[in-house]
């Protein structure tokens, strides 16, 4: 009868290791806390491993997107540029944009693609963690391949349409210039900017379902201050030194009008475009002006913006699988 | 030394040796408690919820669940260890806490690296199709794209997925459940755990995907790991675990040989 009641405990040390407590036992064979999160240098290390999932992933969700619709990868292209039509309509026809800059439809559509892609890279960041909680509670990888696949994903969208805007810029009559090898550097820059944001957004998206309500509306007022459509130096001019600064800063502004010189160096050139009014008063575009120390600019917010948000996201590493 | 002959009568499988075995998990006088939201009569209207907000008053619908209340036990390498209990009892909480899935409220629990938490709920991707969750379950376990081309045969075989028709190339949200909890059991077992945790993953499948998870599960166990399982058909925890924990009320009923606590269990006898 008492060996029902009195079963053997299994749990207990035995041999040399009797008598001592849950907590030296773990020690001594050196088990670590359940779901503590790493270091940063051993989470740098995991996630480096970790780089042929991200690749991976990310190409197949790119392929996955449009499956279910009839045109396919087709949209990838195609709705930027519906975009594109949209806004040279109210913008540019409307309310005359087009007047004021040198080959508006080229101004315009690299100025699209790029915002697109900070864009799409923040909305998809905030929902990377909520939108695979079912994959983050199956298997253990570091979290942060998730934001940072998804905006290889935006990456690899922009490059797809990057081939449809060599195309609208050589037929806007913009020839091919030595400037075209710092869309590169552009490119980099911006992706990593990106990426810091989306493992920010990504963080916070995993804690407040409610930010993605509200991330369309941040998102298109950042857009329409940013000077997607119509160039924002015109409007500035009149403003307090300090708040042109400000504004000069906007990391959009310094990535579109980065890109937007690479690809036509002509359109800064004031020779070429003197602005000023043609003899029956019509507007002349006036050349456009590429910001002091803008690759500076650049540069900061990427490096800023990619550190800062790796170590927010990893700071609560342990916590993305409760959702 | 009367003691020990005295123990040695008592014990139904004897200890023969004292031999010093290594812990691979060890839950020291664990608490956890999580929040629920959404739960309770709270209203979901704008109105309600603006008048919480103006009040600064906390949400109504979130309400503390006390979950797991002061477990203690050690597993050691190549155990499989049951957990057994009713419904709402505290086991899939466990699990989720031993996965770091879930905080401890009090105490701690420390694991030999990185257990791994296989539960029929956890969906992979959905609208990728089967292969695709293969290949990027594997890359996510860390292995390298060399080893997934390697293995990934011997996974899809292990599934028996593609026993009838080609159903590895189409998404998984076509399959049944069955499938899919076979496909996602095949993939996490593809790489050697040092801890597993089994969520009623065995369930599911038809009688031959069981035999060989059972063989699977013994490969592990023998690769120096431990197997945790959670299940409610008793017969499976009889064949795979040689320990089992019986859980109840988030607290520790008994914890002994599989064939002992089980029965008492199906009994209904509380030690």
């Amino acid at each position: 009868m008492s060996t029902l009641s009195d079963p053997v405990n299994l749990s207990a040390p035995r041999g040399t290791d009797a008598g001592l407590t849950p907590k030296q036992l773990a020690q001594k064979y050196g088990l670590s806390v359940s779901g503590k999160r790493p270091s940063l240098p051993e989470y740098v290390r995991q996630l480096w491993a970790r780089r042929a999932f991200i690749g991976a992933f990310a190409t197949a969700r790119l392929v996955a997107q449009y499956t279910t619709a009839k045109l396919g990868q087709l949209w990838q292209v195609l709705t930027p540029l519906l975009n594109c039509a949209v806004f040279y309509l109210v913008f540019g026809v409307i309310m005359r944009s087009r007047d004021g800059v040198p080959v508006y439809i080229a101004w315009l559509c690299v100025g699209v693609f790029v915002f697109q892609f900070s864009q799409s890279a923040i909305q998809a960041g905030t929902r990377s963690i909520s939108d695979n909680l079912g994959l983050i509670r199956a298997l253990y990888f570091p979290r942060a391949c998730l934001p940072i696949a998804f905006t290889v994903i935006q990456l690899q969208q922009l490059l797809i349409s990057m081939v449809v805007l060599v195309a609208i810029v050589l037929f806007s009559g913009v020839m091919p210039a030595m400037t075209w090898f710092l869309i590169i550097p552009a490119l980099i820059l911006q992706s990593l900017f990106n990426t810091g944001l989306a493992m920010v957004m990504a963080r916070i998206g995993s804690k407040t379902s409610d930010i993605s309500q509200l991330m369309p509306f941040l998102l298109r007022t950042w857009m329409y201050v940013s000077g997607v459509m119509y160039s924002v130096s015109g409007y500035i001019q009149s403003w307090p030194k300090i708040w042109q600064t400000v504004y000069s800063w906007n990391p959009a502004t310094v990535y579109m009008d980065l890109m937007r010189y690479a690809f036509m160096p002509d359109s800064f050139d004031p020779k070429k475009y003197p602005g000023g009014y043609d003899a029956s008063g019509h507007q002349l575009p006036k050349a456009l002006i590429l910001p002091d120390h803008i690759w500076i600019m650049a540069g900061t917010w990427a490096v800023v913006a990619f550190v800062l948000g790796f170590v927010f996201f990893w700071k609560a590493e342990e916590e993305y699988g409760r959702g | 030394m009367a003691d020990a002959t005295l123990s040695e009568v008592k014990e139904a499988t004897p200890v023969a040796v004292e031999e010093t075995r290594t812990p691979t998990v060890v839950v020291d006088d664990v608490h956890i408690v999580y929040k629920v939201h959404g739960a309770g009569a709270g209203k979901g209207s704008a109105t309600s919820a603006l008048s919480r907000i103006i009040a600064r008053k906390k949400s109504p619908s979130i309400r503390e669940v006390h979950a797991v209340r002061g477990i203690s036990f050690t597993a050691y390498k190549g155990e499989a260890v049951g957990l057994i209990g009713s419904n709402g009892s505290g086991k899939s909480t466990m699990l989720a806490a031993i996965a770091g899935l879930l905080p401890t409220e009090k105490g701690a629990i420390y694991t030999n690296g990185q257990p791994s938490l296989l539960g029929v709920n956890a969906a992979l991707m959905n609208d990728l199709t089967g292969e695709r969750n293969v290949v990027l379950g594997c890359l996510a376990m860390g292995m390298s794209p060399a080893e997934v081309r390697k293995r990934y045969q011997g996974i899809v075989d292990f599934s028996g997925i593609n026993e009838k028709g080609d159903f590895i190339s189409l998404p998984m949200r076509t399959y049944s459940s069955g499938m899919g909890a076979r496909l996602r059991f095949s993939i996490a077992a593809a790489k050697t755990h040092d801890v597993l945790l089994i969520d009623e993953a065995l369930a599911t499948g038809d009688q031959g995907f069981q035999q060989r998870s059972k063989k699977r599960i013994d490969e592990l166990r023998k690769a120096a790991g431990t197997v945790f399982l959670v299940s409610h058909d008793n017969n499976s925890i009889r064949e795979v675990c040689e320990r089992t924990i019986w859980i109840e009320h988030g607290e520790m009923v008994m914890d002994g040989h599989t064939d002992e606590v089980v029965r008492l269990y199906e009994k209904g006898e509380r030690p």
